[in-house]
């Protein structure tokens, strides 16, 4: 019993990961209806970022708040040169960029970075095992912040104003000028968004995993997954989603296939989800049904 | 331009032109010609599905390594002679591909390009498997060799097992693309093509989607797994390593950039893949990846049709300067 | 003059569809463009409102602002209630309310709310409903509703009873009839039903293919032998 109590904590607290990168992912497409194939490489590249910053000195929380806006600030300059010029094209066109994007970020991160494995320090290290042993101090703390970082977009995005605007850009440009609003703007600012919390995601997956520039690649998998399960425009649904996954994915790697497989898990949620429920198990209904 | 005797030479030209390696080339750089024309094969695999028929696949480089052990597995294991191994090795990919059209059919675009390209991440995971090792070689891999040239052959045409190969690959990849030319101006390629642009009407005018887009991945499942199979023996040499999702990526690449929906694209694509990363590497010993990614980016903006669409659009200014040409 | 058009021409790519219109909205004032389909009167519309860039002058309480962006022309108070509605079907009518006080920083946009629910209390009903549920008439009148809580000063409507049932249409006019008398916006009106733009119009254009053939009183269009015969049905 305690064997699987510790499985099932591993899953979640690894879940948490997942479900920030998701988060990240679902604000993407909420903004965009895009979903961007290089959302792990910004990542990786933020994470190596405030690596940078933290070597030079800075406190953890102050590096962490300036890779939260040099990510914002990428993120939306990738819109503006990169996708802008490509916004009335086909969609194989935009999958071409995003893989270009990937093929570019991901390289340059090691070309500048380096590819040896580097430490990347915890802000919740030091704890005790927390919550009857379960769970590490850095672990709880990495899930409270995913949390936060959820709560915080759900307020964004249903409470403000500039929340609904970026949502009704999405849905209908056309209309969303019609009452005023700067269409293109929301879009960076959405890409600019997304590539802060995934950072978030990077700087919280990073102690556990180590940092090096191919980091992300499995992870996105399996918040890809993630995201769907919980509905791609439904960021709550997304997170639990995201959660979801890491619990069975640990699972199912612990007492069914083996860890060997566990990308395969990864694989067959996603085709499941798709094939039997492609709005995911909590679809739109949470957002604009009350 | 559409003159018997024009289009024969033309034909009689690429015929010298694709044979002349053999005695043009030595054996590396006809190696990476023969593996050229693979990528080309395998370009042309995916260009039938995803540039005819605009499903996304990213995940192409599945059905590559599965003809690639198909083949190997045969060769090794079992002791088959290498073309007895062509036919089941396209067979395979077949049904495969049909099974991955299957839910495909539920899906469409970005969904698609996801489902996918999940698949090309995780099948180097599912060919290191310990269940798969007896057959698969596991980690190590299975090591094969490219067939010797037979007797009646070299006794009129002296070559080696590389220039053997290379005619192999030639006359195989020649009768697929073949193949494929004649579905795609036929029929079922203005059906694939109608399919892609409007869905909504083409099953009104009744044709049959469902049909027409499993049977797309079937096919183009096929000639991508044909093109493995072909890697296969080239190399001499598969293992899971070899099937990243970057192989499903270059794929991709390839189609865009050497022209999406186009036979003549699918052979301009292949040659990028294949030459382009060394050019890349020229340019910078660091990140060659970082250039690689550039030129694609850079060709879909300024040349979103690809290299074959530049020169269709040349050949067009060629050949009746004056004339309006319809859209 | 609230708006004035000048030689207005415009159209979709390669395809020229307005040959240089000359219309005016005067202050406070309604406007019927009429014609029949293909005439350009939608063209018209999503030219003064920005949505294609044309050429010629449009001027808006003498402000140029033809070739500004859609949604800056928004902003200097023309709200546009497009074809098909232009409503935000994913979003909840309370959504598509605030969405169409969006700009507005004034302490106004409540007693607006307010004065929305009393014109159309089907909607308060529906506060929290996804708008794509809602049927064709309320969809309509959210979107004028979307519309007027942009306080504009110029208020484009394309064809405000298309797919809608007598009744509702009905309903929809004397809701415009209000707009007309309790608030000062212009309205520049697009409609095939001749008889019911006649009738809540001052002044009236005939547009066809591309080209203004008659302007006029609405009062004295809707005598005119030949509109009657093609368009008034009688």
């Amino acid at each position: 019993m305690e064997a699987f109590l510790l499985q099932l904590a591993a899953g979640i607290a690894t879940g948490g990961i997942y479900a920030s990168v998701a988060l990240a992912i679902v604000m993407i497409y909420q903004a965009t209806h895009h979903v961007n194939f290089a959302q792990g490489e910004m990542a990786t590249l933020s994470t190596f970022i405030a690596l940078t910053m933290i070597q030079a000195g800075l406190p953890y929380w102050v590096a962490f708040a300036g890779t939260l806006v040099v990510s914002f600030v990428m993120g939306a300059l990738v819109e503006r040169l990169i996708m802008r010029p490509v916004q009335h094209a086909p969609i194989l066109t935009h999958v071409g960029v995003y893989i270009g994007m990937l093929l570019i970020i991901g390289n340059m991160t090691g070309w500048v970075f380096g590819y040896t494995i580097q430490m990347f320090p915890s802000p919740f290290e030091g704890g005790k095992p927390m919550l009857g042993g379960l769970f590490s101090s850095h672990q709880l703390g990495s899930v409270v912040v995913t949390l936060a970082v959820l709560i915080l977009v759900y307020l964004f995005f249903t409470k403000t104003s500039l929340g609904l605007a970026m949502r009704a850009a999405a849905y209908n440009p056309r209309s969303a000028r019609l009452v005023g609003i700067r269409v293109d703007v929301m879009l960076a600012l959405g890409w600019g968004l997304a590539a802060a919390i995934g950072s978030v995601a990077g700087m919280m997956v990073a102690p556990i995993v180590f940092l090096d520039p191919n980091m992300m690649l499995g992870i996105l998998l399996y918040a890809f997954a993630g995201a769907l399960l919980g509905g791609i425009d439904n960021p709550p649904g997304a997170v639990m989603g995201g959660f979801l996954v890491g619990v069975l994915e640990n699972l199912a790697g612990a007492y069914i296939v083996g860890t060997d497989l566990k990308l395969t898990v990864a694989l067959v949620i996603i085709i499941g989800v798709l094939v039997l429920k492609p709005s995911g198990l909590f679809g739109r209904v949470v957002f604009t049904r009350v | 331009m559409n003159a018997s005797p024009a289009r024969f030479l033309l034909v009689v030209a690429g015929l010298a032109a694709a044979l002349a390696p053999l005695w043009v080339l030595e054996s590396f750089h006809l190696f990476q010609l023969t593996m050229a024309v693979i990528m080309s094969l395998a370009v042309l695999g995916l260009n039938i599905v995803t540039g005819y028929n605009g499903q996304i696949s990213l995940g192409h480089g599945a059905f590559f390594a599965i003809g690639a052990y198909v083949t190997s597995i045969l060769m090794a294991q079992a002791d088959w002679s290498f073309y007895a191994t062509l036919p089941f090795a396209a067979a395979i990919c077949g049904m495969v591909g049909y099974a991955v059209g299957l839910p495909a059919l539920r899906l469409g675009g970005l969904y698609l390009a996801l489902v996918t390209f999940s698949l090309a991440v995780a099948v180097p995971q599912l060919l290191k498997h310990k269940a798969l090792e007896a057959w698969t070689g596991g980690v190590q891999g299975l090591f094969l060799m490219k067939p010797d040239p037979p007797r009646w052959l070299t006794s009129v045409l002296p070559l080696n097992a590389d220039q053997y190969m290379y005619l192999n690959v030639l006359i195989v990849s020649g009768i697929c693309f073949l193949l494929a030319w004649n579905l795609i101006r036929g029929r079922i390629g203005r059906a694939l093509m109608a399919t892609r642009d409007h869905p909504t009407a083409a099953e009104a005018m009744g044709m049959d989607i469902a049909a027409l887009k499993t049977g797309a991945f079937a096919v183009s499942a096929m000639i991508t797994g044909v093109a493995g199979a072909l890697s296969a023996v080239a190399v001499e040499f598969v293992a899971p390593d070899s099937f990243t999702f970057l192989l499903s990526i270059t794929f991709f690449v390839g189609m865009v950039v050497g022209g999406v929906a186009s036979i003549l694209g699918s052979i301009f694509g292949g040659l990028f893949v294949l030459f382009v990363p060394n050019i890349a590497e020229s340019i910078s010993r660091a990140a060659p990846g970082v250039i690689y990614g550039m030129i694609l980016i850079i060709f879909l903006f300024l040349l979103p049709e690809g290299f074959a669409g530049l020169v269709r659009r040349l050949l067009a200014k060629l050949s009746s300067p004056g004339n309006p040409q319809p859209k | 003059m609230l708006l004035e058009v000048k030689n207005l021409r415009a159209g979709y790519g390669p395809t020229q569809v307005l040959f240089g219109l000359d219309f005016a909205v005067a202050e406070g004032g309604v406007t019927a463009l009429l014609g029949a389909n293909g005439a350009g009167k939608t063209t018209t519309l999503r030219a003064v409102s920005g949505l294609i860039r044309p050429e010629g002058e449009v001027l808006l309480s003498g402000q140029r602002i033809a070739g500004l962006m859609t949604e800056s022309i928004a902003r200097l108070g023309v709200a546009h209630v497009p074809d098909g509605r232009g409503t935000f079907m994913e979003l909840t009518v309370e959504e598509n309310f605030r969405l169409g006080a969006y700009t507005r920083r004034d302490p106004d946009v409540a007693a607006d709310f307010a004065r929305m629910w009393e014109w159309f209390p089907r909607l308060k009903q529906r506060w929290r409903q996804q708008a794509g549920t809602l049927s064709g008439g309320e969809q309509q009148m959210l979107a004028i509703a979307r519309a007027l809580l942009l306080r504009p000063k110029l208020l484009l409507l394309d064809e405000p009873s298309f797919g809608l049932a007598p009744l509702i249409v009905q309903d929809i006019f004397a809701i415009l009839r209000r707009i007309r008398e309790e608030s000062g916006v212009g309205i520049l009106l697009v409609e095939q039903n001749a008889n019911l733009a006649l009738d809540l119009a001052d002044h009236a254009y005939l547009l066809e293919t591309g080209r203004i053939v008659m302007s006029g009183p609405a009062a004295e269009i809707r005598q005119d032998e030949a509109i009657r015969r093609s368009y008034l049905g009688y």
